[in-house]
């Protein structure tokens, strides 16, 4: 039954390299559009908040899959320039789409973590003769972080799923190997086998992450002074109530 | 130091500060008493800029704190006009507003460092020097997390005092202190008032504290100053009814 299982594992392996660019890539412009586009939602003035904002509605609010192929595809045919055409393009392709699709939510994580800084830092800020720059980067960002990172873990993992989205755009990562397969009758009947150890593959690097944030949380909260309460106190603490 | 001229500030409909005319000369110690929502701290919010003014034009030596000449006109203050002019004043908190993400000493160095441009090393010596005053030299590392209500209170006066101000602001600042912890940060408070020139202006429920350290005391009631007085008279021959039954109020609490 397992005969050919190394086959499989070999082939969705092939795929690994690609599935990891994609997710950190994308994890990495996720971050800097999050950031940018967060920090710009709260400016003060119109001409910054309203394009940032028409950026966050618009990868928010339309589908992922339609995005992929309008810039991989469409936008190909339209310029008469063939973006996607080899494995590297399509992936670069692949990694910019995850990296706005999902810092178009990061960006209302980081705007809703400063605004829940309570307004005393900003008035000690500004009591301070900080700039605005400087109580964002030096007071409310540093406080904003503890409170986006349980967010950012669950993005990133949203992240990690929908990389196989590139699977259609001919980047060869593990989904799209692991699709080859099928085309073979011979494996018909271990399908099952392949597609679960392609789900393992993806929880196992989802688990990498969350182990990543949850390292990052504890850092985090260490630094505003408040520790992270432990399991046993958060259920000694949930037994009581 | 510091003049209200025709100040009127209205939250909505609310009018917290009704047509507010008063100065301050430098070195004076001038506090604020009056029932709660009377507006005094919106007084100092006003002066600290967290506010605007709605009518009126406040003046901080010499100078519009929310309105800037241009060509002979007044005009709103921009950001830079307004770090210009917060330059002049400190202010310290009734819950402190220390920064948890920073430890003491960085607490107290970060303002002299970013906004009056000192170097790392003469803001680090001169906050260490403050720190010894307010007697907290042991807790240069905690974080603000891990020090008593009274402490970080005495942090937060070195924070206001290392950005070297002409006036200080004190919002209520025993209010959220525990009994016992309230005397010490009174007695510091009229240590610094006595051996430095700051000019004060201090909000307070304190009353014994109010007639042993200040100059002139102002009663606030709705938005008005009802009486401004050396503190002698106000507090034993007040002469409205109200201000009578005001500290009659506190003091029997007391």
């Amino acid at each position: 039954m397992f005969d050919n299982f190394d086959i499989y594992l070999d082939r969705i392996l092939l795929g690994l390299p690609a599935t990891l660019w994609a997710v950190f890539g994308g994890i990495g412009l996720t971050i800097v559009l999050s950031f940018a586009a967060g920090i710009g939602l709260l400016s003060p003035r119109r001409w910054v908040r309203i394009p940032v904002r028409v950026y966050v509605e618009g990868f928010r609010g339309s589908s992922e899959i339609v995005q992929l192929f309008f810039f991989a595809v469409a936008l190909s045919i339209f310029l008469g320039i063939p973006l996607a055409a080899t494995p590297l393009n399509a992936l670069m392709i692949g990694i910019m789409v995850l990296g706005l699709n999902h810092g178009s939510y990061g960006a209302e994580i980081v705007r809703g973590a400063v605004q829940s800084v309570p307004r005393a830092q900003h008035e000690g800020a500004v009591a301070l003769n900080f700039s605005p720059a400087q109580r964002m980067w030096r007071v409310l960002l540093p406080q904003a972080v503890v409170e986006m990172l349980p967010s950012l873990n669950n993005l990133f993992i949203q992240l990690v799923k929908g990389s196989a989205l590139l699977s259609l755009i001919a980047v060869p990562e593990m989904t799209k190997k692991a699709d080859e397969l099928r085309a073979i009758p011979a494996f018909a009947q271990d399908l099952w086998m392949i597609y679960l150890t392609l789900l393992v593959f993806y929880f196992v690097i989802s688990v990498g992450i969350t182990w990543i944030m949850r390292l990052l949380e504890t850092l985090a909260a260490a630094r505003v002074g408040r520790p992270i309460p432990s399991r046993e106190k958060a259920l000694a603490r949930g037994g009581a109530a | 130091m510091i003049r209200f001229d025709n100040v009127v500030k209205r939250f909505g409909d609310l009018t917290v500060l009704e047509d507010l005319n008063f100065s301050v000369t430098p070195g004076e110690f001038v506090c604020l008493i009056g029932p709660s929502g009377s507006g005094k701290t919106t007084i100092l919010r006003l002066l600290m800029t967290l506010e605007k003014v709605t009518e009126g034009t406040i003046y901080v030596e010499g100078r519009p704190l929310s309105h800037m000449d241009r060509n002979g006109s007044l005009t709103p203050a921009d950001e830079k006009y307004l770090r210009e002019a917060r330059k002049t004043i400190g202010m310290v908190f009734q819950q402190f507003n220390l920064f948890p993400n920073m430890n003491v000493l960085r607490n107290v160095t970060e303002g002299p460092i970013r906004s009056l441009g000192k170097s790392r090393d003469e803001a680090e010596q001169k906050a260490k020097e403050l720190l010894e005053l307010v007697g907290l030299s042991d807790k240069l590392t905690a974080k603000p997390g891990q020090l008593s209500g009274g402490q970080q209170q005495r942090v937060a006066i070195a924070r206001a005092l290392a950005m070297e101000p002409r006036g200080m602001l004190l919002d209520e600042v025993t209010s959220a202190l525990d009994p016992e912890l309230v005397t010490g940060v009174l007695h510091l408070l009229k240590d610094i008032a006595d051996s430095t020139d700051i000019t004060f202006l201090c909000v307070t429920h304190e009353m014994q504290f109010a007639r042993d350290v200040s100059d002139r005391v102002m009663m606030f009631d709705s938005g008005r100053v009802l009486e401004d007085a050396a503190p002698e008279k106000l507090f034993t021959d007040p002469d409205h009814e109200r201000t009578r039954g005001f500290l009659h109020a506190v003091l029997d609490r007391a």
